[in-house]
This record gives C-alpha cells, sequence and structure tokens, in this order.
C-alpha cells in the first residue's frame, strides 16, 4: 500500500523538476506512487522509478487532456482509492490546484495549497497574506491533498532504483460527461528562457523600461534568469501577460529577483517579497522597493544594466 | 435577443491589502477590520453586468444577484456590489460559518445557490474572481462545480454565451485555450477580461432601492456541524508574522553602479 500519491499531468519527453521536487518530498512521507497521464517513455517510467515510484497508475482514457480539470480529478481520486494513499501531491499550478481543489470534495480531503513543505505527519508549511505570515496547517481528514510549490526542495533520486509496476485506472465513465471541454489549443511562444515560476533568478521590468525590455532579457540570458515585469508594463502591452509578477500574475520566489524600473507598489511586492535576495534599480530614491531591496542602486537602468551584463559575461568568460 | 440569463455572482469582503493585514485568535483566522469588495471579483461582476446589458438588462428580465458569505460586515462587499450595478444581493451570514475553509465555504456557497434556484427559475451562471486577494488559494470556484455537479471554466481571459453555451479563453498554463460548457457552469475570471466600471452618484442613489436578501444556515437548509471550524477539513495550527524585510545597501550611480551590481552577486554566490 503506498502511503502518498504523486499527480503528473501530460509530462512529455521529460519529467520536469518540479515534478521531481513532489517525488522527493513524496518519498519522504512513505512509500511512492504516481498517478500518471499522457504517453509514459521508457526515460520517464525509468526516472520515475529512480525517485522512487513503486507503481505507476495510467488512465483507462488518453481523452483526459481535451476537458479542464473535472474528469482529471475524477480519475486523480479513482487512482487515489487504488492506490490506499494518504497524501496525494499535486503542482501549485492554476490547474493542479483546481484538480486539488476537486480531488478534495470527491475524497472528503482537505487541501492545503501553495505548501513549501511537509512534515512526516502530513503537517503542511506555506506562507499567506503575501508574504507577511508563515503558517502549518494540518488536514484533518483521512487523506490530505497538497498542492506544492516549485523550488523548496532539492530534487533527489531514491538510494534503490526498481522499475516500478504499472496499473491501469478506470476513468468513471461519467466524468467528462459534464465537463468544460477544450475545443482549441494553441502553444505559446517559448522564449527559451526558464519557466517563470520555476526560475532560480528572475530579471523584471515595470513602467520604468518604457517599452524596451531587451536590456533585461540580455542581462537575463547572461544569468540564466526568467524575465518578469510589473502590470504597469504588461498592461502597456511591452511584455505579454504570461510575464506579470503581482498579486494577479506569477508569485515567484527565486534565489536573486532583479527589480529594474519598478516602484513596488503593494501589488508587485506580494509578488516577489520573498524573494531569496532582492536588487532594485530604480530612477527615483523614494520607490518602494528600496525598503525591501538587499541592494539597491539610485541610477539610471539603460546604463546600469547593460554594464552589469557586459561585467558577467566578462567574468564568466 | 439572446436568451435572458441568471447570474449569481460571488463577491467576498477582503482585509484591504493597502494596510498590514493580521491573523488573530486561537483558530488562525484572518482579522476582518477594515475590509472591501475583493479587487479581483469586480471583474467577476463587471463581466456579469456586460453579459446581463448584452440582454435587455433586468427589464429583459436578466438577474444579476451579488452573494456573499461573511460576518455582518461583509453585507458593504453586497452593498458595494449593488453601487457598481449588480441588480440585487444576497447576504449568507451565520455566527457558525466563522472559521470556514474552503471545504465548508463551497458547502455553505452551494446550498445557498440551490437556495437561490428553488424560485422556479434556475441559476444559469455562476461568475467568480480568479482568487480570493486574502486567501488566495483558488479552491472555492473548482469546489463549488464539484459540489453543485457542474462544468468549471476557470481563469476565462474572455467569455461569450450563446445558445445555452458558454465559451471562454484561457491563458493558464503554456497553452492559450478555448474552453467550451454546457450552462449551467461555474466560471472564474481574471482581471484580463474587462476594465470593471466605478459606481457613480446614479448608482450609489440607485443602490439604496435595491433588495437586499439575508439568509442564515436554516434558510439554506445547512446544519451548523457541517461549516466553521467544525466542519472544515483543515485547521491552522500556527501562524507567525514574518519579519519584514529591511532596506539593505542603497547606492547611487556614479558610472560604476552595473559594476558594484555584479560585485554584489559575486559576493553572494548569486552568480
Amino acid at each position: 500500500m503506498a502511503n502518498a500519491l504523486v499527480f503528473i499531468d501530460n509530462p512529455g519527453a521529460a519529467l520536469k523538476k518540479s515534478s521531481l521536487e513532489l517525488l522527493t518530498i513524496a518519498r519522504s512521507l512513505g512509500e511512492t506512487a504516481v498517478a500518471f497521464t499522457g504517453e509514459l517513455s521508457d526515460d520517464v517510467a525509468a526516472t520515475l522509478g529512480a525517485y522512487g515510484a513503486t507503481t505507476v497508475y495510467r488512465p483507462s482514457t488518453d481523452d483526459l487532456d481535451n476537458y479542464l480539470v473535472g474528469p482529471k480529478a475524477a480519475y486523480l481520486a479513482a487512482a487515489a482509492a487504488a492506490s490506499g494513499a494518504t497524501a496525494v501531491l499535486l503542482d501549485n499550478s492554476p490547474e493542479g490546484k483546481e484538480i486539488a481543489a476537486r480531488l478534495g470534495i470527491k475524497l472528503n480531503a482537505g487541501v492545503i495549497t501553495d505548501v513549501v513543505g511537509v512534515e512526516p505527519d502530513g503537517t503542511a508549511h506555506k506562507s499567506v497574506l503575501a508574504g507577511s505570515y508563515n503558517t502549518s496547517a494540518k488536514a484533518t481528514t483521512a487523506v490530505t491533498v497538497l498542492s506544492v510549490k516549485a523550488n523548496n526542495v532539492e530534487p533527489a533520486p531514491a538510494g534503490a532504483a526498481a522499475a516500478p509496476a504499472t496499473a491501469t485506472v478506470d476513468v468513471p465513465g461519467d466524468a467528462v460527461a459534464n465537463a468544460a471541454r477544450i475545443s482549441a489549443r494553441a502553444e505559446k511562444p517559448v522564449s527559451g528562457r526558464p519557466d517563470l515560476s520555476e526560475a532560480r533568478i528572475v530579471v523584471a521590468g515595470g513602467r520604468g523600461v518604457d517599452g524596451d525590455f531587451g536590456p533585461l532579457e540580455e542581462l537575463a540570458d547572461a544569468l540564466g534568469a526568467a524575465v518578469g515585469a510589473s502590470r504597469a508594463a504588461t498592461d502597456a502591452g511591452w511584455i505579454g501577460h504570461d510575464a506579470q509578477v503581482g498579486q494577479t500574475g506569477v508569485t515567484v520566489s527565486p534565489q536573486l529577483y532583479i527589480s529594474a524600473g519598478i516602484s513596488g507598489a503593494i501589488q508587485q511586492k506580494a509578488g516577489m517579497q520573498t524573494s531569496k535576495v532582492i536588487v532594485a534599480v530604480n530612477k527615483d530614491a523614494e520607490s518602494p522597493v528600496f525598503e525591501i531591496a538587499d541592494y539597491g542602486i539610485i541610477g539610471d537602468l539603460f546604463k546600469v544594466i547593460p554594464q552589469a551584463t557586459a561585467e558577467i559575461k566578462k567574468r564568466k568568460g | 435577443m439572446e436568451e435572458t440569463l441568471k447570474i449569481v455572482v460571488l463577491v467576498k469582503h477582503v482585509p484591504d491589502a493597502q494596510f498590514d493585514r493580521h491573523i488573530t485568535g486561537p483558530a488562525n483566522t484572518t482579522d476582518r477590520e477594515e475590509s472591501i469588495l475583493s479587487e479581483l471579483d469586480e471583474y467577476a461582476l463587471e463581466a456579469a453586468l456586460q453579459l446581463a446589458e448584452e440582454r435587455g438588462g433586468p427589464k429583459a428580465g436578466n438577474e444579476v444577484i451579488a452573494l456573499s458569505m461573511g460576518p455582518s460586515g461583509a453585507v458593504n462587499a453586497v452593498k458595494k456590489s449593488l453601487q457598481i450595478g449588480a441588480y440585487s444581493g444576497v447576504h449568507l451570514s451565520d455566527d457558525a460559518l466563522a472559521g470556514s475553509d474552503a471545504a465548508a465555504t463551497s458547502l455553505a456557497l452551494a446550498a445557498a445557490i440551490r437556495h437561490l434556484s428553488a424560485d422556479g427559475r434556475p441559476v444559469d451562471l455562476v461568475l467568480t474572481g480568479m482568487a480570493s486577494t486574502d486567501g488566495e488559494t483558488s479552491l472555492v470556484p473548482a469546489q463549488l462545480a464539484e459540489r453543485l455537479s457542474l462544468p468549471q471554466v476557470t481563469f476565462a481571459s474572455s467569455l461569450e454565451i450563446a445558445g445555452g453555451r458558454v465559451t471562454a479563453r484561457r491563458d493558464a498554463g503554456p497553452y492559450s485555450e478555448t474552453v467550451e460548457a454546457a450552462l449551467p457552469a461555474v466560471v472564474s475570471v481574471t482581471d484580463q477580461i474587462n476594465e470593471p466600471r466605478y459606481p457613480n452618484f446614479k448608482g450609489i442613489l440607485a443602490a439604496k432601492k435595491k433588495k437586499i436578501t439575508s439568509l442564515a444556515l436554516s434558510d439554506i437548509g445547512v446544519d451548523a456541524s457541517q461549516v466553521g471550524l467544525a466542519g472544515s477539513w483543515t485547521v491552522v495550527e500556527s501562524a507567525e508574522a514574518r519579519p519584514p524585510r529591511t532596506a539593505g545597501t542603497i547606492i547611487t550611480d556614479e558610472g560604476d553602479a552595473g559594476i558594484k551590481l555584479v560585485d554584489f552577486l559575486a559576493a553572494q554566490k548569486l552568480l
């Protein structure tokens, strides 16, 4: 009997780092199984085994990806029952949280989102009210459902790797009957940079970039960073809405957050103030961002940022 | 003319994020002094008003009902919604609801929506914001859809309704998706969907004449043990205020700040 079940939704050719993190946490809770959707390649199966998964469940239909949330939750509920798991772990993406939400109702299980750490007894740690409090929470139910934020544990393979067993889980026939169907899907253009919510370093620009994200993109590429933006910059159309960091965009918690030309209003602060190190560049010495920056530069970002980029390239050779 | 709609908009009274927010009491609940209508709910209300207006507004028989669950002060979220333009309001309030988690909240809201459908005209559409600006879990719309056995169309950045079906664009994740579902449905909208209107003087006056219905748990057939701390499936065991970030080194660029920045990053082992 497994103790923990990890949901891995259509990973493609290789598992994401966040999935490896979920597997690493799951192993600390007990025997680990995986509820998988999509194509299971030999490489992915081997990685699941290397990270300690003993059983990989797969749905009886490959149609789940054409529907929003509901049918995936029905599948995951069936997989949870089959595995006997007492903890179910998912990504903290918008869809991950919503699958967790519906799964919780199906299993009469407490759901905790935005988790940054899990104790062996299932107690979960998270930060709330835009990072102003750290809380620990626990489900009082037989099963606990946790959506876990990326970048909070170092992925580590299990000591002994073994090929996991596979088992098929019947998806209830009525699961798709009353669900929202995805009728068209277009892949968004890929930047080649790391995913904003998972990046170790984020370089973000605001009103002060005045339409030109070029210098920030060059710095990001020199650092291997993701590019983010304030709402002012995304609303102005200078960069896609996906790049928005803040209360209504992506919440980031990287090792390093470089803020350029962003004043640091409350909405923006809410999305980045749990970053480990914050660097701010702004012309206006009164910008609120300087109140929370570990290193602040009062200056013109169009001079400071390219100079820093050139210096990094020089030092990295 | 399109068929008329009966729309319920979920509105939440949340602590104003412009001020310091606090967690208090034995159950580690959020202090709700200084609360306002959750900003993200204004987008849901605007979407509802636009859908109703396209169909002839209240005169044609459309309904836009602002529903808030919360203590006595939460009626202000309903009143604000009426000033912005909701046609009527419902305030679900009961001492037993205090401390409800998402599961208990969705149970009570589902019962309230069934109650609002019991007048012979079922609710066609439940509209919500993408998250509350206090709990920020985004769980309630999905749990409400699950409890009502309805399709959910969440994080909509555009929304159309025709022929009893909702079609939305959704940009969450690596794809841009078109999502379709039959009504009734639960739909959550992002802050990209529209530009919410502000209440004007006429709206504020008109709101005074609009009806607010108060509901208690007994009205919606929910037992006190199903909600509040007793009916919640999660407990917050502890809450600690994070020490506020403090300002570090601030320098003024004298022509070499980019180099100094790289020195700082190197010293922090961030290169």
